[in-house]
């Protein structure tokens, strides 16, 4: 097989309070796998993120991203190449203009002129706001900060996004068009969420992490068919839905 | 949300003082404003001159009456304080209207008046034709130091999102009964106060952690400054010489 986009080993964590956040985590992401990151609150899936970019270096264990091994010389370049989509897009929404927004990672990689506004044009237009690109963030629908927030994640074009809770307080119709959005990038997709039945849209490979240790990791349907599995890991399908 | 009122002050528009270098009108607008202030406040005649001026640049962005008068109301509680002036001034006393007011207290008012007015006005003129995010564009480009202009980006930004964070804890708390008419209620205010700030402190450090995964590493990338031309600089210098000259001369005539 190819080199994993994401490679784990005996990752573990502990918080300077001592809190153990991750238990020996190991995970592999391929390039083109679209996997769901799914757990209980405060299981470690966030922790686990920030693993992935550098903002938290293994205390014990390894990552490595497209082969070159996470330390404080490596950082930036995982961080190019993983690229984290928060869940609440006011917290990465900081500048004044869309398209000031979506130029602040390329502009820290050293990107500028003609190239720099080219890899903007095709992230705005790859999550479809190239109309917004000079209104300000706050003047934008929820939906579209949430597209936005993709978008500048897309012009530092990372080997894998990273989306915590991307569904979170969208209606119906914008759920939709997110879905249909995300399915159209040709990039690959870890999805950290709560929401079992987008995830089974989307994903085609489950993990669950509860207690800071990866519990499942196999095909996402036969995950969510298993109601023991889940129920044991505080999650579970909307009451009445069977897949 | 949408009509924030810091945006607000924007009329949209293609004049040529739209189409202006933001340095060079906020530059501008310093100056002329400097002018005005300096001028004494005996001089009646220049503050003829200057109203004159700051109509005229208002007409050239093309900026209704009605839209400049209303974002001048600002000055209103201003105002109520300046007639206080004439009322508890001291020295001698004038009659105007049938009532003795201070002779001293009443320039005073006037001096407050014209020149508030002056600089309000010109400052409505600027908002009017530059956004906010030109504005620091325009503040980088006159070499402000980029700490200043990023913390005053990041007010601009997060200042809607920060009331409405306000609105929803006090709908929250009115929901559940609070009624904040009574001075006995200040308590809950309070402590819901303390509470945005920790929100707003947790809110700023997840902004960095989104930053910091964008690739920052402590200084924000340089704006894209839009160039000045020499003839930009040399019709906004012309106006303003034009102003000083008047101040120059009421002062000497003063």
């Amino acid at each position: 097989m190819s080199e994993p986009i994401i490679s784990i080993k005996d990752l573990s964590y502990r918080y300077p309070d001592g809190t153990p956040a991750l238990d020996a985590v190991s995970l592999h992401i391929h390039q083109g796998e679209r996997v769901a990151l799914l757990g209980p609150n405060g299981a470690g899936k966030t922790t686990l993120v920030l693993h992935m970019n550098g903002i938290h270096m293994p205390q014990t264990g390894t990552v490595a991203v497209s082969g070159i091994d996470l330390n404080p010389e490596t950082v930036m370049e995982a961080r190019r190449r993983v690229g984290v989509v928060f869940q609440d897009p006011d917290d990465q929404l900081f500048m004044t203009t869309v398209r000031n927004d979506v130029a602040f990672g390329p502009r820290n990689l050293g990107l500028e002129g003609v190239e720099l506004d080219a890899i903007v044009d095709k992230a705005l237009g790859a999550v479809g706001v190239a109309d917004l690109a000079e209104r300000p963030p706050n003047h934008l629908s929820f939906g579209q900060k949430r597209r936005v927030a993709i978008a500048g994640v897309l012009a530092m074009e990372p080997d894998i996004i990273v989306l915590d809770e991307p569904t979170a307080n969208l209606d119906p119709a914008s759920r939709a068009e997110l879905t249909d959005i995300l399915d159209s990038l040709n990039v690959t997709q870890l999805v950290v969420t709560h929401d079992l039945l987008y995830a089974n849209e989307v994903c085609d490979r489950g993990v669950i992490l509860n207690r800071g240790r990866v519990v499942a990791d196999g095909d996402l349907t036969e995950i969510l068919r298993n109601d023991a599995l889940l129920a044991t890991h505080r999650l579970g399908l909307p009451r009445g839905v069977t897949l | 949300m949408a009509d924030g009122h810091v945006h607000g002050l924007f009329l949209h528009g293609h004049s040529p003082l739209h189409r202006l270098a933001p340095q060079v009108k906020i530059v501008g607008a310093f100056l002329l404003v400097l002018g005005f202030v300096a001028t004494p406040r005996t001089a009646v005649w220049a503050f003829g001159v200057y109203t004159l001026v700051v109509i005229g640049l208002a007409a050239i962005a093309r900026i209704p009456p009605r839209f400049a008068l209303r974002r001048m109301v600002i000055e209103v509680p201003f105002l109520l304080v300046v007639l206080l002036l004439p009322i508890l001034g001291s020295g001698p006393n004038v009659e105007v209207l049938g009532l003795s007011l201070s002779e001293a207290g009443l320039w005073d008012a006037w001096n407050i008046l014209a020149k508030a007015t002056l600089g309000l006005g010109v400052a409505v003129v600027l908002g009017a034709t530059t956004q906010v995010p030109e504005i620091l564009v325009g503040l980088d480009g006159l070499k402000m130091p980029s700490i200043v202009t990023s913390i005053a980006g990041f007010m601009v930004r997060y200042i809607d999102v920060i009331a409405s964070d306000w609105r929803r804890m006090r709908t929250a708390m009115a929901s559940r009964g609070h009624d904040a008419r009574w001075f006995t209620q200040i308590g809950p205010i309070a402590r819901t106060l303390g509470a945005m700030f920790v929100r707003t402190y947790e809110r700023g450090e997840r902004i960095y952690l989104a930053m910091r995964s964008r690739g920052y590493t402590g200084s924000m990338p340089p704006s894209a400054v839009p160039a000045t031309q020499g003839v930009e600089w040399v019709m906004a210098g012309t106006l303003v010489v034009c102003v000083w000259t008047v101040a120059m001369t009421a002062v000497i005539a003063a």
